[in-house]
């Protein structure tokens, strides 16, 4: 089976991201005051073959926690899809 | 003492390291970071650069090179093993030294001579070094903000693991000497065994007389005392 994997890596909430704050003080530039506050992380899409969703959850587990995030800075997430 | 410097795609400052260890009448070989053999160096320094175009987060594709098991091993059983700029960020996504490296609180890349301190002269690289002079060395990083959890760095204070300071020309370590956000201006620590050291700034750039600054020559010297 093969699916798709939608993962998102975030500074964790604790951590200043600068570069956030930079694209929130470019936002008010641009006159858009409403929005609070601007966190940047990465989107991330994953192709797997797996024989069950279990094990491609695993995977992605693994391959998140091993090298696209950091847990000292970051936090993950996904969905998986079949395709 | 035999060194090796691994070179990854993107490393650069690889010659530099090679000549000052050279200047200092010192074998240093490269290491690609391909092959798998330390060929026999006492001493492992992965040098400043782009490793893999600093892709994913800096360091953190070359942290899987082929050498860096047996690089991680060689620091396990207690060879000397140091990360400089690059080469810190590497280290860190290794595990090999806590905490990590973030992006400059500036949003910029840091391309200029700072100042540094040495903390403490319980290390190979500070053993003799003068903790009230500031050592003039640049730096050139985009992500050396040094972060770590309050209990990270309880114990990196404990055991006397913070080794430079970010400071002033006179010596004071404050806000306006950090140049990039790092806790407590850190901009260099080493592990609890002691053999493994990571710093931001690049001394092995200010350590030729042509270029009007040997402050890192002083710093490199200790390695080989």
């Amino acid at each position: 089976m093969k699916f798709l994997a939608e993962i998102n890596v975030m500074p964790q909430k604790e951590i200043l991201d600068p570069q956030g704050k930079a694209v929130r003080i470019g936002l008010q530039n641009l006159d858009i005051h409403q929005v609070a506050d601007v966190r940047i992380g990465k989107h991330i899409q994953l192709q797997i073959e797996a024989s069950s969703e279990a094990e491609a959850n695993d995977i992605v587990t693994n391959a998140c926690k091993k090298l696209l995030a950091n847990l000292i800075m970051e936090e993950f997430d996904f969905v998986l899809k079949a395709i | 003492m035999k060194f090796g410097v691994v070179v990854f795609p993107g490393s650069n400052c690889d010659d530099d390291t090679v000549g000052v260890i050279e200047s200092l009448g010192h074998q240093a070989v490269k290491l690609w970071h391909k092959e798998t053999s330390l060929q026999n160096c006492d001493f492992i320094i992965l040098p400043g650069g782009f490793s893999y175009g600093d892709y994913l987060r800096s360091g953190a594709i070359a942290r899987f090179s082929p050498i860096m098991d047996n690089v991680i091993k060689h620091a396990n059983d207690g060879g000397y093993l140091m990360g400089i700029c690059n080469g810190f960020q590497v280290l860190v996504e290794a595990h090999l030294l806590p905490g990590v490296l973030l992006r400059n609180n500036s949003q910029k890349f840091i391309s200029k001579n700072i100042y540094l301190k040495a903390a403490t002269n319980q290390s190979l690289i500070t053993q003799s070094l003068d903790l009230n002079n500031a050592y003039k060395i640049p730096i050139a990083h985009a992500e050396g903000r040094y972060f770590a959890d309050e209990k990270t760095l309880e114990d990196l204070k404990a055991n006397d693991q913070i080794l430079f300071y970010y400071c002033d020309e006179n010596g004071q370590v404050n806000d306006a000497a950090n140049p990039n956000g790092s806790l407590f201006n850190i901009a260099g620590i080493c592990n609890a065994g002691r053999n493994v050291i990571g710093m931001m700034p690049h001394p092995e750039r200010a350590a030729d007389p042509d270029l009007a600054n040997i402050d890192g020559l002083e710093i490199l010297k200790q390695l080989v005392l």
